[in-house]
């Protein structure tokens, strides 16, 4: 059957992945980067664009055991009023963020869709690119918000493996795996442009997690091929004090898994979130990254409030550079930092 | 001698246009078109900052440039009309690069959709040039449909492949006189682009084999040249390619009696 050397990187296939992935050869995985950095220099040129996210409510009815924002986490709850959206979008806005990505956590009853509607539409007056990552929607939910602007949704499945999802999401509406599954067909449906996947590697084997993400993808692709698609690989930090075991994912099988993306997705964007260090950042950039967080807040009301008592993010920043200084970075090593990538024109 | 390149009503002595995208800095971009003599680039609407700001990309193209904005982004014919209506609004000119992409894999263009954008902004008085798949019908339809020329793929865009399409594009270029024919897409290097002259092309776009190079201001002085030489070489009347060389004439030789 398949070996290594018959393996065709510039044709990667999703039934290559598994020996690809569980191979060792150090000089299979240079040559995969080299690939890789070579396809993302020719489809994105040097340019990697620039977005932030905007925290507006971490109520959540949700209990992922390896979340921060979970219903059982003892956190304070806070929920942006309309007025505090408008401030948190014009501190956000003044940094030169132009392109916004607005989260929530799952509440029916704190963010419901209508919420998520009044929010979006304060910021577009900011942002000339929105996105949204919250909970999954109806088709009509997403077709609405696409109307009041949404450009983007990012949504993802956490993990593939459907008894382990179970196991981590012991109540709420997200235990559901099949609804979410779903719901990037409803998102194309519903018209909007761009949706980005991923999976928090971590949470389960990650070979088999990445494999069921780029078939689902290339399932997607063949089906909306108007939609642009994109990934994001972000890496669970452990937990402390938690009792589920998590999977070690290495810098290595980081740089594998975003080298197998770009070959097998060779427009898709990628991003890198500020979860990750400044360092290994400022190197993996090469290898496909075409969209990068900066100067993030992850708390509701980061970007007003800098330096509440109130400090429960998401998830702890590790990358805490300012935007100049992640511009200056990018700079340095040949790259165009992009502001303005997108302006929303067409959603009507 | 006299070479004029008419387009859009204008006159041009360049026949090398440069897309935007991709630089890895404005600057060198910027010194991409002042190098290279390109009379007329491309850019995205979707990357100029309409606020002005200090990194608005306009501000790296030389105002003697003629500006195409191109639709990129849109994905069906209403979206590039309300693409180009902004531009125009916004004061970008009238010359409309028609760029209507539903395939995110291959980006390859859709012609049914470019069709009815360029007839409707034709109508409203716009310069478009529309890119397209090298199909003949399409190609007729949109000289119909009123564009002011007609830009051919190469090959697959960003692909450095070359002119993969070349004998589409051949017909495109026998069979339509009435507007030029443009290639673009695919082109990565100097000699694809004197190839696409060669054959009697009328310009060549180039965008990704001159941003990403290491010296991209080098190449796309390379590529100037490429189009120049490729041109010449078309107007002086090139020889034909031979194939075996033979000196006897065993079809014909029987009707000279020796």
């Amino acid at each position: 059957m398949n070996n290594i050397s018959s393996i065709d990187l510039l044709h990667l296939k999703p039934d290559d992945l598994d020996l690809v992935f569980r191979s060792e050869d150090r000089r299979l995985l240079e040559e995969m980067a080299l690939a890789a950095r070579e396809l993302t220099q020719q489809n994105f040129g040097r340019a990697v664009s620039l977005f932030a996210p905007l925290y507006i409510s971490n109520y959540c009815q949700n209990q992922c055991v390896y979340c921060g924002f979970q219903t059982h986490a003892g956190i304070q709850r806070k929920k942006l009023t309309f007025d505090e959206i408008e401030s948190e979008c014009k501190a956000l806005a003044a940094t030169g963020i132009r392109s916004c990505l607005i989260l929530t956590g799952e509440s029916g009853y704190h963010s419901p869709p209508s919420y998520i509607r009044e929010a979006i539409t304060i910021a577009a007056a900011y942002f000339p690119y929105l996105a949204i990552e919250v909970y999954p929607l109806e088709t009509v939910e997403y077709r609405d918000l696409c109307r009041a602007g949404v450009d983007g949704v990012t949504l993802y499945q956490e993990t593939y493996d459907r008894s382990r999802y179970d196991e981590l999401h012991p109540a709420g509406p997200k235990k559901n795996y099949d609804y979410r599954v779903q719901a990037p067909e409803r998102i194309a449906r519903a018209g909007i442009r761009h949706i980005s996947m991923g999976v928090l590697l971590g949470l389960s084997d990650w070979v088999k997690d990445v494999t069921d993400l780029f078939r689902h993808l290339r399932f997607l692709e063949k089906r909306f091929s108007g939609i642009e698609f994109g990934l994001s690989f972000p890496r669970l930090r452990r937990v402390s004090g938690d009792e589920h075991s998590y999977f070690e994912v290495s810098d290595r099988t980081m740089v594998k898994i975003i080298s197998a993306a770009r070959l097998l997705f060779p427009h898709a964007g990628i991003s890198m979130s500020t979860r990750e260090n400044p360092e290994f950042r400022d190197r993996i950039i090469e290898l496909g990254i075409t969209k990068m967080s900066a100067a993030s807040s992850t708390r509701v009301g980061g970007y007003v409030d800098k330096k509440s008592s109130y400090d429960d993010g998401q998830f702890s920043v590790h990358d805490q550079r300012s935007l100049a200084e992640i511009k200056s970075m990018l700079i340095r090593k040949g790259y165009d930092p992009v502001m303005t990538e997108w302006r929303n024109i067409v959603n009507q | 001698m006299e070479d004029r390149f008419m387009l859009g009503g204008k006159e041009f002595s360049s026949r090398f246009l440069l897309g935007t995208g991709k630089f890895g800095s404005k600057k060198a971009m910027e010194q991409a078109i002042i190098q290279s003599g390109t009379e007329i680039v491309t850019v995205a609407l979707r990357r100029i900052d309409l606020e002005q700001t200090e990194e608005n990309i306009l501000a790296y193209i030389p105002e003697n440039i003629t500006l195409m904005v191109n639709t990129s982004g849109a994905r069906n014919a209403l979206e590039a009309v309300r693409i180009a209506r902004i531009a125009r609004e916004a004061g970008y000119g009238n010359w409309v690069k028609i760029e209507v992409i539903n395939d995110s894999r291959y980006l390859l263009p859709d012609n049914h959709e470019t069709i009815k954008a360029t007839e409707t902004l034709a109508a409203e008085g716009f310069v478009v040039l529309p890119y397209m798949h090298p199909d003949l019908y399409a190609g007729k339809a949109l000289v119909q449909a009123g564009a002011a020329a007609i830009m051919p793929l190469g090959s697959l865009i960003g692909s450095n492949q070359g002119l993969k399409m070349r004998t589409l594009i051949e017909v495109l270029i026998e069979e339509i006189d009435e507007v030029p024919i443009i290639v673009d897409a695919g082109i990565g290097r100097p000699s694809h682009a004197a190839e696409a002259m060669e054959i009697g092309a009328d310009a060549v776009l180039v965008n990704t084999a001159i941003a990403v190079a290491e010296d991209p201001v080098l190449m796309a002085r390379a590529f100037a040249k490429g189009v120049e030489a490729g041109r010449m070489a078309y107007l002086a009347g090139m020889g034909r390619e031979q194939g075996i060389a033979s000196a006897s004439s065993p079809l014909t030789g029987f009707l000279y009696d020796e």
